[in-house]
């Protein structure tokens, strides 16, 4: 397993008021991500544990893209991946975080 | 969870995660999950063979309400290794199971939402013994007036320990899409040849271990069509009256699959057995629609028996 950890600055707390919530599954090309509002207002944490090793660039590139569109400060987002495709990945962090949006 | 199109009351079960089957069966907004996925009570031991874990490790487990009652619920992940019995996983259902049996102030009735191949094989000893521990959890569960029922419709069915435990619920329902089994269609013939039982054979596969046969067979209790509602209707039908479980009730079972045996042994595929049991076009079943065939099923004496 491979154990990858990024931290951002992002641009504004993300709004809503649910404190976690989790999406996905592990499984074959899937992947499931973890959502908890435990962070400072401005601080995300993207924490992933991979079985397939060599892609920290593109999960890098990805994680980076999510902070920036979706600005989700105050979440520490866990991972585990069954070898999701990066347009996976990102469909995932995208519905995870407009699932901590509603009220 | 999720307020979503994949909850919604004609959304299908079968396509559905195991969180989502809890969303689209209980009443609205009454879930409350023990263990939950923030807890990480996941498996120690998969890190050993490099393969991910999962935050639930697979099972969904908590109280909530189906139709304003108060019910325990367990829905296995079928997605996550074939929705296996692991160390976690089992220790999950039968916690669950024992806290109705032993506390008559928490829910009495118990939905087992059985989406799964059997025994995780990487924690084999320890699903086994999960297997062991639900199957007795569950039947003294019974004899203590606890309803135990088993809602089967997900892509992985309900084989090896979990064909086992779904037997040994009060109550079974059933999709067409759901199948229950001990041995799985490619175990069968690897170990006894294709000429045994061709696992590609998808139309063979669902006759023999499909939830029409199940239902016909008596192995099922109601037939559910694959959407939340149906199988929300069918377990608020189920719950709401169960055999008791005695000695009776033990010798009526056996001497009732001693005379399936005697009557249905020389036949060679569900056709032939669907005929012998007084159906008259039997060749009709498979493209029978959900509500003729519930009608089918109901005015058969072999189908609705106490006795499973």
């Amino acid at each position: 397993m491979q154990t990858l950890n990024f931290r951002h600055t992002a641009s504004r707390r993300l709004p809503g008021k649910k404190d976690k919530a989790i999406i996905g599954v592990v499984a074959s090309g899937n992947l499931e991500v973890l959502l908890e509002r435990v962070l400072p207002e401005a601080a995300c944490e993207v924490v992933i544990a991979t079985p397939i090793r060599g892609y920290d660039e593109t999960w890098k590139a990805v994680v980076a893209d999510f902070v920036e569109r979706c600005s989700p400060g105050g979440l520490r987002i866990s991972i585990n991946d069954g070898g999701a495709r990066p347009d996976t990945v990102y469909l995932r962090l995208v519905q995870g975080s407009s699932l901590m949006e509603t009220k | 969870m999720m307020e979503d199109v994949a909850t919604s009351s004609t959304a299908s079960w079968f396509q559905a995660t195991a969180r989502q089957r809890v969303a689209g069966l209980l009443d609205p907004n009454s879930f409350v999950e023990f263990l939950e996925p923030s807890e990480r009570v996941q498996s120690p031991h998969l890190q050993l063979f490099d393969l991910p874990a999962a935050f639930d490790d697979g099972v969904v487990i908590g109280c909530g309400k189906l139709h304003g009652k108060d019910v325990f619920v367990a829905a296995q992940e079928g997605q996550f290794m074939g929705g296996t019995f692991a160390e976690v996983s089992g220790a999950k259902l039968v916690g669950l199971v024992r806290a109705a049996r032993d506390h008559k102030n928490l829910p009495q009735t118990v939905l087992l939402l059985m989406d799964s191949g059997g025994v995780r094989l990487q924690e084999g000893n320890a699903g086994e013994l999960a297997v062991a521990e639900l199957m007795r959890a569950i039947v003294q569960a019974r004899c203590a007036g606890v309803a135990v029922i088993a809602l089967v419709g997900g892509r992985a069915g309900a084989f090896g320990g979990a064909g086992l435990t779904t037997a040994t619920c009060s109550r079974i329902a059933v999709s067409e899409q759901g199948r229950i089994a001990v041995s799985g269609p490619e175990v069968i013939e690897t170990n006894k040849g294709v000429e045994e039982f061709d696992a590609s054979d998808k139309a063979l596969v669902w006759s023999t271990d499909g939830g029409k046969t199940r239902r016909l067979l008596g192995g099922a209790d109601a037939f559910a069509e694959d959407s939340m509602e149906a199988f929300r209707t069918v377990a608020k039908t189920l719950m709401a009256k169960v055999p008791v479980l005695d000695l009776t009730t033990m010798r009526a079972e056996h001497e009732r699959l001693a005379a399936r045996q005697e009557r249905l042994g020389a036949c060679d595929d569900a056709v032939s057995m669907w005929r012998v049991l007084g159906i008259e076009a039997p060749e009709t079943i498979r493209d029978m629609n959900s509500k003729d065939f519930t009608a089918l099923a109901n005015s058969m004496k072999e189908s609705n028996h106490d006795a499973r």
